[in-house]
């Protein structure tokens, strides 16, 4: 990672993947080009095909047919198992040793990518720090909370500093303030140069990447900055005050012009249909509540484009 | 009925501890929840959640302290407490090669019920979590916020008055999150009690009343208006635009500034209103390197309380 960065070198490419088990189409034609420095987000509810994705870019899971291509090797061709050794994968699950304490897994590691002791002293005292893992260093990695396992596998794959970094929910379970860091941190090897692929349910964390694909049934529905997507959101966003908030929120979850809605505050935060605010004004009047006009974040959108994918007939107004 | 239930909350937690060693994972936690209240357990990864929860359903002595659960005394009646009380951990287990039906049969019979009364059980377990129609559906072949749901259906089998969530929602995307609360705030309406922990602090929005915890102490428990009054003091400022984010070294050098924050691509700004005007900050900002698009008041969300309770309460 001594290289300056060079932005026009593709570090990570994906071109029309297929991965089928049996008679599942689990990914459906995925194609995506990511190059040195960009932070890409795989943005998808459950079952969207993005750990498979994953797993074919990591080399790990063959593709029924389209091309991987990892700093321009293919993973799959005859010696390109070394690519292995050059990227970084954090999996969603168990990529620890459970009976190994904090200390020994990231001493494993150290040793498995064959740092120098003074380099490995240095980022491990770094990693600790933001992490606030110190206290528990003689903890077994079995014994860890869910967040706490994450920040520790996130670290072991952080100790090499692989160009190409792939996050699998790296920060499921993991709390506000240590999220932050952990991306801060992230974010700084990005903006050296590495190039990293992140699914997250954290639709904050996808704000944050420099471009995102939204992913839906194996397939990317959308792909772009996430400002700019947020910018062309076609539907309307507002919240609701007034009325009791627990049945409004009752009245609201019934109406086909909703998407979503969500507490924030004393009020109700509404993902609608292009133009479905009048229906909605119009129920919520007897209830003593009304919508304020809000503008979408990346939570809104995709709320609404999940929604339209698995019923878009039937909310398009 | 020496050993039962006598309290008139749900539960009664007083000077509750949990020592490791030399390591006080809880330490004189004291608090109590109303009867179908929604409660919410919030704090950073070993704070002390998850063992405050595990001695609450039994599943741990704890060093001092006393609570009741369900009337039941977690150290002298633990059974009775596992008896009344549904528990859906972290890492929940369910059996991937059996289906729906067949883990819900499975962890019916642990709790002692069978036959007929068992299958009217899962028969209301399955319309709690509407997954009526997935019963013979094997549940390795669920998606992940699926599995979630038949893991509360599994907790709920026997009727208990309370049931504790240990971040129920964790990697599950936003509208499956909406999808499980609703679920949450249905049992809530019928009664039962919940005590839930979560990472999502949209989520905690769900709650009537929060506890803190930092470093295993419980530092504020409030509702969530009155955290947000009384932990985010200041105004709080969000900005939107290009390179925000690499401000925030400047801005929490400023006097005027209590805490600078990145939230999603933008920033929430705290300042002090007597040191520093709304303007201020998107000029601090602009003089950084960054491109302001937007700058505006907003009121503080329960992810400003969550830092602000973070850093004051950090040892």
């Amino acid at each position: 990672m001594s290289d300056a960065p060079k932005e026009s070198v593709v570090a990570l490419s994906a071109e029309n993947l297929v991965k089928r088990f049996g008679k599942t189409e689990a990914v459906r034609g995925i194609s995506f080009s990511i190059p040195r420095g960009e932070l890409y987000g795989l943005i998808g509810p459950d079952a969207a095909g993005k750990t498979t994705t994953l797993r074919m870019l990591s080399g790990l899971v063959r593709p029924t047919s389209g091309q991987v291509r990892v700093l321009g090797v293919d993973p799959f061709a005859r010696g390109g198992s070394k690519m292995r050794e050059i990227i970084g994968l954090v999996p969603q699950e168990h990529s620890l040793y459970g009976d190994l304490s904090i200390e020994e897994n990231l001493d494993f590691f150290s040793a498995l990518y064959g740092l120098g002791r003074k380099e490995y002293i240095e980022r491990r005292a770094r990693l600790l720090e933001i992490t606030r893992l110190g206290p528990f260093l003689a903890r077994r990695a079995s014994q860890l909370s869910g967040g706490m396992y994450k920040k520790l596998a996130l670290s072991c794959a952080l100790l090499h500093q692989p160009e190409v970094l792939l996050l699998d929910e790296p920060t499921n379970g993991v709390d506000p303030v240590s999220r932050r860091e952990l991306w801060e941190l992230i974010y700084e090897f990005v903006g050296q140069g590495m190039a990293v692929i992140v699914s997250t349910p954290y639709m904050d964390e996808a704000a944050r990447c420099h471009r995102v694909a939204l992913v839906h049934a194996g397939q990317i529905l959308r792909e772009g900055a996430p400002g700019d997507l947020v910018r062309s959101f076609p539907g309307t966003c507002a919240e609701i005050v007034g009325g009791d908030r627990e049945r409004v929120h009752e009245i609201v979850e019934s109406l086909p012009e909703v998407v979503a809605a969500s507490p924030a505050g004393a009020r109700l935060r509404c993902v609608m249909v292009p133009n479905g605010e009048a229906a909605v004004a119009a129920k919520l009047a007897p209830e003593g509540a009304h919508l304020v006009p809000s503008p979408p974040d990346f939570e809104d959108l995709f709320l609404f484009e999940i929604a339209m994918a698995e019923h878009g007939t039937k909310v398009a107004a | 009925m020496s050993d039962g239930p006598s309290s008139e909350h749900s539960i009664e937690v007083s000077h509750l501890a949990k020592a490791f060693g030399t390591f006080k994972a809880v330490d004189d936690v004291s608090f109590h929840v109303e009867k179908g209240e929604i409660f919410g357990y919030l704090g950073a990864n070993g704070a002390g959640k998850s063992t405050t929860i595990r001695m609450l359903c039994g599943l741990l002595k704890p060093t001092s302290g006393t609570a009741l659960v369900a009337g039941f005394d977690i150290a002298k009646n633990p059974e009775g407490v596992k008896r009344s009380i549904g528990y859906m951990s972290q890492k929940f287990s369910l059996y991937l090669d059996l289906t729906v039906e067949q883990n819900l049969e499975f962890f019916g019979g642990i709790y002692g019920a069978g036959g007929k009364e068992l299958r009217m059980r899962i028969d209301r377990a399955l319309d709690e979590v509407s997954m009526q129609e997935l019963r013979t559906t094997l549940t390795g072949a669920l998606p992940g916020g699926l599995r979630q749901r038949l893991a509360l259906a599994s907790s709920l089998l026997h009727r208990p008055s309370i049931v504790f969530l240990d971040e129920p929602t964790a990697g599950v995307d936003p509208s499956s999150r909406r999808d499980f609360w609703k679920l949450i705030r249905h049992l809530s309406q019928s009664g039962t009690t919940v005590f839930v922990t979560t990472h999502y602090m949209d989520e905690a929005e769900y709650c009537a009343r929060i506890g803190m915890m930092v470093a295993g102490k419980l530092v504020a428990l409030d509702t969530p208006a009155e955290l947000k009054r009384t932990l985010v003091p200041g105004r709080t400022i969000r900005i939107e635009g290009d390179l925000v984010a690499s401000a925030v070294p400047s801005l929490r050098a400023h006097a005027g500034v209590i805490g600078a924050e990145t939230f999603g691509a933008g920033l929430h700004v705290r300042i002090d209103p007597a040191r520093m005007k709304d303007d201020q900050v998107a000029a601090l900002c602009t003089a950084a390197g960054a491109r302001v698009t937007l700058s505006e008041r907003v009121d503080p969300t329960l992810e400003d309380v969550f830092i602000a309770a973070a850093d004051a309460g950090a040892p």
